[in-house]
């Protein structure tokens, strides 16, 4: 038992050693430069997808939402009173696939999801957050 | 009916005998003018968006704003002088979509004056549209009011010969917030037309404009916008009563711009949100306009709608239908001397869902 205890401990440590090749607060501009990159390659994937037909019908999220607008992702979660009850973004968002454009929900961790909720959060940067609002 | 006639003759006495305390007789003849106009009453119907999925499927949310605006239409009592077209009957400028549009069009029972819009057009240019449908820039009188209706959506033919196909050109055009767009225009040639159509019509006459985009500069990144708007505007100056209405930006949207009155028509398909929703770019979303609703995604057919015109003494009276809300009223304000929602036009009088952000 004791040992079980003494080698979960070094298991443990290594791992985090191994894990920890800098400290979380030493990163540099270059990884600034990377990650921005990343997020900016899942915001372009999300443009696509956003002018893209995701259901069965042709009709594509920016049909009624150029650049995202009127999608107010700085508002959820909120109650949504068609719903009957607070929902996030997301949950928005497979209704609008469902309903207007006619196809299948996305899982809510789907890549194409996350990059969807990049992308109209992205258009509206800089908004404050006003969770709640209607 | 009786009422608003009683109404009407009281208001042009009312006006007549002002104008004759205080001005000197010479003057009433021309502001009277002999084309006196009569009043009467037409029909909007624009931006139907029909969009071709495969064989003979089309959108059915989109074919069915069209089809209810058009019975609707014949339901009209008193009937519509004539109906007019706004332009975007199609969505990709298929003649899958522009052959079903005139289909639907069909079963309506009046005469129908069309306006193309960029939907109908950057697939063939205007070849099927005009084969089928319609002219594209044509004038015609109707009771003592004259029409104009131009191809307000060309655009530069550096943009036009950067495409490899025609369905290139025609889903970039389509795409609204598109980077790669490109500013409509009415352009040379038509103003050229316009200028020469007008020069023999007196300046009392009230003179209707009908074209896709509006003729004045709201919004860039949707082209709500038309690049040589001012040029146009120029040339209409001159007159005395001129109305403008368009299609292409799916909402209320109503301005005053000198002696012009510009006034939006909805879309029977969907409503786009205000510039003023896009926060990252900057807009001259006009301040006179009091907001639509916004729109509840729940309901198939919110902001959306079809418009009866009456003109009256040469002014338009707009009723916009709007399916799912109260409607609204715009008229012209002869005191303010530009359009008012007879309704909400006072700040205290508006209502949550009229604020967009
Ligand atoms: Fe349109
Ligand atoms: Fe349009």
């Amino acid at each position: 038992m004791k040992k079980e205890v003494f080698l979960g401990i070094i298991v443990f440590i290594a791992v985090v050693l191994n894990c920890n090749n800098g400290r979380a607060d030493e990163f540099t501009k270059k990884d600034l430069k990377k990650w921005h990159k990343e997020f900016m390659t899942v915001v372009k994937e999300g443009e696509r997808l956003f002018h893209s037909a995701l259901g069965k019908n042709k009709v594509s999220c920016d049909m009624c939402h150029p650049n995202a607008a009127n999608t107010h992702p700085e508002t959820y979660p909120k109650f949504q009173k068609q719903i009957g009850k607070v929902v996030a973004l997301r949950d928005m968002i497979n209704w609008c696939i469902q309903n207007p454009l006619e196809g299948e929900p996305l899982k809510l961790d789907d890549p194409k999801m996350i990059a969807l909720e990049a992308y109209i959060t992205y258009e509206r940067r800089g908004k404050p957050l006003s969770p709640g609002r209607h | 009916m009786k009422k608003k006639i009683s109404r009407r003759s009281f208001v042009k006495k009312g006006l007549g005998a002002m104008a004759l305390a205080s001005l000197p007789l010479g003057l009433v003849e021309i502001s009277w003018g002999k084309n006196n106009p009569q009043n009467f009453t037409f029909a909007y119907i624009s931006d139907s968006h029909l969009t071709h999925i495969k064989g003979t499927e089309f959108v059915r949310n989109f074919d069915k704003g069209l089809k209810k605006a058009v019975m609707e239409c014949n339901f009209m009592s008193p009937r519509p002088d004539f109906v007019v077209y706004g332009g975007d009957l199609a969505q990709l400028g298929k003649r899958e979509e522009l052959e079903h549009g005139l289909e639907i069009m069909s079963a309506l029972r009046h005469p129908v004056k069309w306006v193309i819009g960029e939907h109908d057009f950057y697939l063939d240019l205007g070849k099927f549209w005009e084969d089928k449908i319609s002219k594209t820039t044509y004038s015609f009188d109707h009771k003592g009011v004259h029409f104009v209706v131009l191809n307000s959506i060309l655009t530069y033919d550096s943009w036009m010969k950067k495409w490899k196909t025609p369905q290139e050109r025609m889903s970039n055009m389509a795409r609204l917030d598109n980077p790669n767009g490109s500013p409509f225009m009415v352009g040379e040639r038509q103003i050229k037309w316009l200028k020469k159509d007008l020069a023999n019509v007196s300046k009392d006459t009230p003179i209707v404009v009908m074209s896709h985009s509006p003729l004045y500069k709201i919004f860039k990144p949707w082209n709500f916008w038309t690049d040589d708007a001012e040029k146009v505007q120029a040339v209409l100056s001159p007159f005395k009563k001129v109305t403008v209405l368009h299609g292409h930006v799916h909402q209320i949207l109503y301005n005053q711009i000198g002696n012009i009155t510009f006034e939006a028509m909805m879309s029977t398909a969907w409503p786009w949100p205000y510039p003023v929703s896009y926060t990252q770019k900057p807009n001259q979303v006009p301040k006179l306009t009091v907001f639509m609703n916004r729109a509840d995604p729940f309901h198939e057919r919110d902001a959306t709608g079809w418009s009866i015109l009456n003109l009256e003494n040469g002014r338009v009276t707009n009723h916009y239908k709007l399916w799912e809300n109260k409607d609204r009223v715009l008229r012209y304000d002869e005191k303010l001397g530009a359009p008012v929602d007879t309704l909400y036009q006072d700040p205290a009088k508006r209502i949550p869902p009229q604020e967009h952000y």
